[in-house]
């Protein structure tokens, strides 16, 4: 079984700053808004680099999707940079109207996403926004795994043309992927193979679905562990392939059960290849203040859950 | 100038458009269209420099115009083709099915003119401020304008970007706000009044203008004030009191008009008042 290991660990939120700057110096046509939230958003470089294309808009996020919507008309791709509950909760019919309906060329890019965000609490601790995201035309969303892939998403979504919603967070993360991937969007990493049960995971939680699949060798089990960095458009083929092997999965997401990857996992499943499926994702229930590894233990959604989940689901493959 | 009688003839068409729009589907905002109908014909026959022939998103070196109060879009729908952007005859298309004229301003079917999706109000003086500030980044000179209803001021997105738009000198920028004052459900004094609209976008940092929308000359003359007023580190905005339903007797001076089609002998009681000018469609 493939291993990976990490030396050390950095925030998403910094692979985004890191992106940023390098785009800025690539590509004259891209600019950068934030809502009081640069320095969050690991935004500062950029704005020292090329204050001329870096926009505060202050606190006003409803405003700044509407401009970044409008600096798309003569050609410039803007960057929004906020939370993830501000940049999708709060604005939603901005972006559903100004952005998403008039397929603009807005790169939303939202940090401090699901319970990892950890003390603030519940107001911010957003676990819906992939699922708002997701249901709106036009909208790319991507959900990458570490720092390294945050930059190189960061970087492949300028390429792209039309709206797009990029989710990261705040805590320190383990780096084990290597910097000199390419970042394909919609095209799924296979990160370990393996023949018994599918673990499908994005962002934060395919460190955790790799640790569980070395937990799970251990007991006998191999386990394939995809990364879905893109949950629209999803890789369906990559799916497939895998589950018509191992006949079950397990998914695993730091967003609400309803309306998450899984929900789109499920939906890709008993269209084309009804399986036994386990979600391991946050159930109807909001957050609350802690630590980030804490949060993501009490809410079901450590290496113990996924294991669990995987037993259960090669149980019910067995019926 | 192009000469006020031919202007005043277009805008007599336009009227006759509007109605005759909304009549077709019973359905339909005739009310602040015709209020806002020399706006429009001033803007487009006047005003603007724009490129009917070529429409192109990015409107590179020309002036861009957004609707915020997206359901007045029969006078837009109106003008435009009118002056070229699309065949006079697809305003028989307008809120039917697979019609690039949809209720409210979209561009998904690629309408000629429109540059992004308005009807959910309050969002348009934040695209404008960033289609602006794109113009300044691309060192072209040409204006941005933009058009607000004033009850839609009651969407405090309005005012983010009102604020916006003052801290950054977003001044190649004049947006008008169609001071009605009906609504809906009622005046705007009924439903939420507005208060001093002079004094507080002179206190949000703004360059101030009035003027009365249904005097054709006086538009005219007021977009040339502002146009000079542009590029002297404000943003301008001008105040214009129009009447709703302007040039149908019966739908003046009341809310009632806002968002209901005439019948069939009201459309010929309207249509009696606005005699054919440049031919219907």
């Amino acid at each position: 079984m493939k291993k990976y290991t990490f030396t050390e660990q950095k925030d998403t939120r910094s692979g985004f700053g890191a992106g940023l700057l390098e785009l800025g110096r690539k590509n004259p046509q891209v600019v950068a808004l934030t809502a009081d939230l640069g320095g969050s958003l690991k935004m500062n470089d950029f704005e020292k680099e090329f204050p001329e294309r870096f926009f505060q808009v202050g606190i006003a996020e409803a405003n700044m999707m509407g401009v970044a919507a409008g600096l798309t008309i003569g050609g410039k791709i803007p960057f929004t940079g906020t939370f993830a509950n501000f940049s999708t909760g709060r604005v939603y019919d901005q972006i559903r109207q100004s952005i998403a309906y008039s397929n603009k060329n807005v790169k939303i890019c939202a940090s401090h996403a699901g319970l990892t965000l950890g003390e603030d609490g519940a107001t911010h601790q957003i676990l819906e926004d992939i699922g708002m995201m997701k249901m709106l035309p036009n909208m790319t969303v991507i959900s990458p795994c570490d720092y390294n892939e945050t930059k190189a998403a960061t970087l492949a979504i300028a390429e792209h043309q039309g709206p797009v919603y990029l989710r990261f967070g705040r805590p320190a993360w383990p780096v084990f992927t290597s910097p000199d991937e390419p970042f394909v969007i919609g095209k799924a990493k296979l990160m370990i193979e393996g023949t018994d049960v599918t673990i499908i995971a994005t962002g934060h939680m395919v460190w955790k679905a790799i640790e569980a699949a070395e937990v799970l060798i251990e007991r006998g089990i191999s386990a394939e562990v995809i990364n879905i960095h893109t949950i629209k458009p999803l890789d369906e083929e990559a799916i497939l392939k895998s589950v018509q092997k191992t006949r079950c999965v397990v998914t695993a997401e730091e967003h609400m059960r309803n309306g998450g990857l899984g929900e789109s996992v499920a939906q890709c499943l008993c269209l084309n290849y009804p399986s036994p499926m386990e979600f391991v994702a946050v159930n109807d229930t909001f957050g609350e203040s802690g630590k980030p590894l804490e949060l993501l233990k009490k809410y079901g959604l450590d290496v113990p859950n996924i294991v669990a989940a995987a037993e259960t689901v090669i149980r019910r493959k067995a019926r | 100038m192009a000469e006020i009688a031919k202007l005043k003839d277009i805008c007599t068409q336009v009227r006759r458009d509007i109605v005759r729009m909304v009549h077709a589907v019973q359905s339909g905002h005739p009310g602040g269209s015709l209020g806002c109908t020399e706006y429009m014909v001033a803007l487009y026959f006047e005003i603007m420099d724009v490129n009917p022939e070529q429409f192109t998103m990015d409107g590179i070196g020309e002036d861009l115009f957004f609707l915020s109060n997206g359901h007045i879009s029969p006078v837009w729908y109106s003008v435009l083709a009118r002056k070229g952007y699309f065949p006079v005859a697809e305003l028989a298309t307008f809120r039917k099915i697979n019609s690039r004229l949809q209720g409210h301003p979209a561009t998904a079917e690629h309408t000629p003119g429109v540059r992004v999706a308005s009807g959910s109000l309050g969002q348009g003086l934040s695209v404008a401020c960033g289609a602006a500030l794109a113009k300044k980044l691309n060192g072209d000179k040409k204006l941005v304008y933009v058009l607000h209803g004033d009850g839609e001021l009651q969407e405090g997105q309005i005012w983010e970007a009102a604020m916006f738009a003052a801290h950054k000198k977003i001044d190649n920028l004049i947006a008008t706000v169609d001071v009605n004052g009906q609504q809906i459900d009622g005046s705007t004094e009924q439903v939420l009044s507005l208060g001093d609209l002079n004094a507080k976008w002179q206190a949000f940092g703004w360059d101030v203008l009035h003027m009365n929308g249904n005097n054709l000359e006086e538009v005219i003359s007021v977009f040339k004030k502002a146009k000079e007023h542009t590029g002297k580190g404000k943003p301008v905005v001008i105040l214009m009191k129009t009447e709703m339903g302007f040039g149908v007797d019966y739908m003046m001076g009341s809310h009632k008009w806002h968002g209901i089609a005439p019948n069939d002998e009201l459309l010929q009681k309207a249509l009696d008042q606005l005699p054919e000018t440049l031919g219907d469609y």
